[in-house]
């Protein structure tokens, strides 16, 4: 298991170079550059500033340098935010956007999963149609409608929550913004489940454990529920992913200060370094992300091997 | 089981929920009925805390390296130039406790507080200052604001390059004497000695942690308030500097600036009474606050144009100035203000909005109907060779954003009645618009709007000099040039404000610009921040404000 867990690793390493390199071009394709601004610099000081942050040397010696800097950890300074450097602020934001993603993820685990099997174990009844129609409304209506919503009617009209900011730090300011990231990923999972515990259930071994006498507990939780989680497992990889990207938007409208809001900002200020750092710390998370979901599928499935 | 895990969640969201009623949004509601201020409308609340809305998230909080209006309400704060520009008085003394000016204008002598402190305890001097103004000028500091130190001596030099900074026109004589030396006489300097610029640095601190400097537990400043804590993207706050020079009579404890740049979701804080003052209003929901928070809305003054840029260098308006006139005789200005942008702003017939010591240009039409406009409209129209039949095709190019696109399209349509124009609505992201402006290849008609630096004329005539960076329509005329020069060289107030006079005719006459509308400052501010003052340059000090008792 270490050894594929030690190749899946090496394997990641060429992904996550191009997808520098990708990120790298892109943004330097865009028109307009970090110092472009509506007062326009006198020529010495824009020369000055390119030279500073070496913008005025050859396009791939600028790559080769960014490439030495990151294989030393090194991100780089931001061009927007002078008083802090590329990692001191993915270092700041990265641990709010874990505690925030992470709450979603474990809420929506937790709220997804249970009401999945309940609308299995009783399919067609009123739990059922009730737990898909509430589903279902939570994947049609989007996160920046719904946050909006909450905060209209938790923090401007019933006052019992903030309505945005992280405040004192206190965990009712994260409230709000974990349930709004979490909805949508509650919807999925249910319904995800919901599926295959259906399937499950319908199979030969739950049927001899019927038969056995089992009590109806021990059936689901001992027997069904671990193949049920299955394709739930294997969209966590995906769902990381949407919860770290839904939390661009959530972030902004809570003003939780993430990772999130760097990407649209660094991006619209053209602020090169901090762009690159979000994407690179984003691209080797994600690939993380999919190599523990597999060794976790892996640990679920015995029909699954490491090759 | 299942079914007990399932209400274990929920009962468990629902204590999670319930533990957060305890207190309002930020703990502050107000309490029942009573007048705000208690019955003699001053009494003040037990907490001085301030939280206002601040656009986004700041650069810096190194006076010299950031250039934006949130970056400049944080170090107005912060810091304190040798003026201060109050809201009545005009400039007043800041860090310095007066000056004296040498009678060709060219020499400033300031004669510092002697109890000038920084935050640390350390006295502010004379050199302090001679070092900010120097280091600002450096270009190994890489400010991109340092431009507006231009009138001192030698500035344009240092900044290029050529001269090292002690070249620079200052000098401190002893502790508590600067002498600063000028170009040329400048009317507008002492307003230009309270912009970050121009602020001063605790050199030992700058020299300590070089550039990470500027942060809590290091920055050291001199105004009524220092840094206490600055969690990127959430949020900044400033306690009180017990060593400020007028401690004792400012009021709020401590000042939270938020970095939300959408003006619906700071709504939303601000109704949640998670904010004291906003930024900004949602210019959408505008008839709404006026229905249901009117006491809230302040709208006033402010020193800013918002214009059409036309490109000279180029057809269609390039030695075009009949087609230009019509174009700028076809909007009317007066329904845009009262429909389209519908929060005060003043309609714009001069370019140069109400400045200090200057006597605005009202054109001749300015007192015509719509109708006789239109009507000289169409035969300049004609004039410069369009008709109905062969009507201009031109485009308009803005920066995305709602406000801009309703104008543009209010503005196009009262062009294409009145004269038959087609119009193609371009918008690009700001960073692209920038560049596209700046190149004159592809722009025809571009939007644009200025604030002032500073409050004086010159800082809105200087952008439409033929070698300055920020003239985009690309207009040249020597004469104007001249105007200009003669005006930044003239001691004389008055005769100076004749000749910026003068080059605002010649604006006006050959219309690089479209003069559309003259800012104002929209926020919403709660009735118990007391002493709120608007400022025609938004110049809002924490300091000047008291939280009334509510």
């Amino acid at each position: 298991m270490i050894r594929y867990a030690l190749s899946r690793f090496l394997g990641a390493i060429p992904t996550l170079l191009i997808l520098v390199a990708l990120a790298f071009f892109m943004i330097r394709a865009a028109p307009g550059g970090p110092f472009d601004s509506e007062k326009a610099l006198p020529p010495e000081i824009e020369a000055n500033l390119r030279a500073a942050y070496h913008l005025d040397e050859p396009l791939v010696q600028q790559f080769g340098r960014y490439l030495l800097n990151l294989a030393r950890g090194d991100f780089g300074p931001s061009f927007q935010y002078k008083d802090y450097s590329v990692t001191e602020l993915i270092a700041a934001g990265f641990p709010v956007s874990l505690r925030l993603g992470g709450s979603a993820m474990i809420l929506a685990l937790l709220l997804g999963v249970t009401a999945g099997t309940m609308a299995a174990l009783r399919q067609n009844s009123r739990t059922d149609h009730a737990v898909m129609a509430v589903s279902m409304t939570g994947i049609s209506i989007p996160n920046f409608v719904m946050a909006p919503l909450l905060i209209l009617l938790f923090a401007v009209t019933l006052g019992w929550l903030p309505a945005g900011g992280i405040g004192d730090g206190s965990p009712r300011y994260l409230v709000l913004p974990v349930i709004s990231l979490a909805l949508p990923q509650i919807a999925y999972i249910s319904r995800l489940t919901r599926g295959s515990m259906i399937e499950v259930l319908r199979s030969n071994f739950i049927r001899t454990a019927r038969a056995q006498g089992l009590p109806e507990r021990t059936i689901i939780l001992r027997h069904a529920l671990k193949p049920a989680l299955l394709p739930v497992v294997s969209y966590l990889g995906p769902a990381s992913a949407a919860v770290i990207t839904g939390s661009v938007v959530i972030e902004q409208i809570f003003g939780v200060p993430g990772l999130g809001r760097y990407f649209v900002q660094g991006a619209l200020n053209r602020d090169y370094t901090l762009v690159m750092g979000v994407v690179v710390f984003y691209g080797a998370l994600i690939i993380l992300f999919n190599l523990l979901v597999d060794l976790v599928y892996a640990w679920l499935d015995p029909k699954v091997k490491y090759a | 089981m299942l079914r007990a895990v399932f209400l274990y969640a929920l009962a468990a969201l629902l204590v999670l929920l319930a533990g957060c009623t305890d207190a309002g949004p930020a703990g502050r509601e107000a309490a029942g009925n009573a007048p705000i201020g208690g019955p003699s409308g001053t009494e003040l609340a037990e907490r001085q805390v301030l939280h206002r809305g601040n656009g986004a998230e700041p650069q810096s909080l190194d006076p010299h390296k950031s250039e934006g209006v949130p970056e400049s309400n944080l170090q107005r704060d912060l810091y304190e130039g040798l003026t201060i520009d109050d809201p009545e008085l005009g400039v007043v003394p800041g860090a310095a406790e007066s000056w004296e000016i040498s009678p060709d204008g060219t020499v400033y002598t300031f004669r510092m507080r002697a109890n000038g402190r920084w935050s640390n305890g350390d006295p502010v001097t004379a050199h302090d200052f001679a070092y900010g103004l120097r280091r600002s000028v450096d270009p190994a500091t890489l400010s991109n604001y340092s431009i507006m130190l231009r009138p001192i001596l030698n500035a344009e030099k240092v900044i290029a390059g050529e001269l090292p900074p002690e070249a620079l026109g200052v000098r401190a004589i002893d502790d508590l004497t600067l002498e600063v030396t000028l170009e040329a006489p400048t009317p507008y300097f002492l307003g230009v000695l309270n912009h970050s610029a121009s602020y001063p640095v605790h050199r030992g601190t700058v020299e300590k942690y070089g550039d990470r400097w500027a942060r809590p537990d290091r920055l050291v400043s001199n105004g009524a308030y220092r840094l206490k804590d600055w969690v990127m993207q959430s949020h900044i706050v400033l306690e009180r500097n017990p060593y400020y020079w007028d401690n004792e009579n400012t009021t709020i404890e401590e000042v939270w600036f938020y970095p939300i740049e959408n003006q619906s979701i700071e709504l939303q804080r601000y109704r949640a009474d998670a904010l004291d003052m906003t930024y900004e209003l949602p210019f959408r929901q505008l008839a709404w606050l006026r229905e249901n928070l009117a006491d809230d809305i302040r709208i006033s003054e402010y020193l800013g144009i918002y214009y059409f840029g036309l490109n000279v260098t180029r057809p269609p308006f390039q030695d075009n100035v009949a087609l230009r006139r019509a174009l700028n005789l076809a909007i009317d200005r007066e329904l845009l203000t009262r429909q389209v942008t519908n929060a005060g702003e003043i309609p714009a017939y001069g370019y140069v909005p109400a400045a200090a010591y200057y006597e605005q240009v009202v054109p001749e039409w300015a007192d015509w109907t719509q109708e006789e406009r239109l009507a000289e409209a169409r035969r300049l129209y004609e004039e410069a060779g369009y008709s109905p039949d062969e009507p201009l095709t031109v485009q308009i190019l803005y920066n995305t954003h709602e406000n801009h696109r309703t104008i543009a399209v209010a503005i196009a349509s009262m062009w294409q009645d009145a004269l038959g124009i087609e119009t193609e609505l371009v918008n690009q992201e700001w960073k692209v618009y920038l560049e596209t402006r700046r190149t004159k290849q592809d722009t025809q008609v571009f939007r644009a709007g200025w604030i002032g630096d500073y409050n004086d004329a010159y800082n809105f005539l200087e952008i439409l000099h033929s070698e300055s960076g920020l003239n985009d329509p690309g207009w040249n005329n020597p004469r104007y040039d001249a105007l200009l020069e003669a005006a930044s060289r003239e001691i004389d107030l008055e005769r100076r404000a004749q000749l910026m006079h003068q080059a605002e005719q010649l604006v006006l006459e050959e219309l690089p610009v479209i003069p559309v509308y003259f800012y104002v400052t929209k926020r919403l501010v709660k009735p118990w921040v007391g002493n709120y003052r608007p400022h025609v340059l938004d110049h809002v000090q924490t300091k000047d404000l008291k939280i009334l008792k509510h």
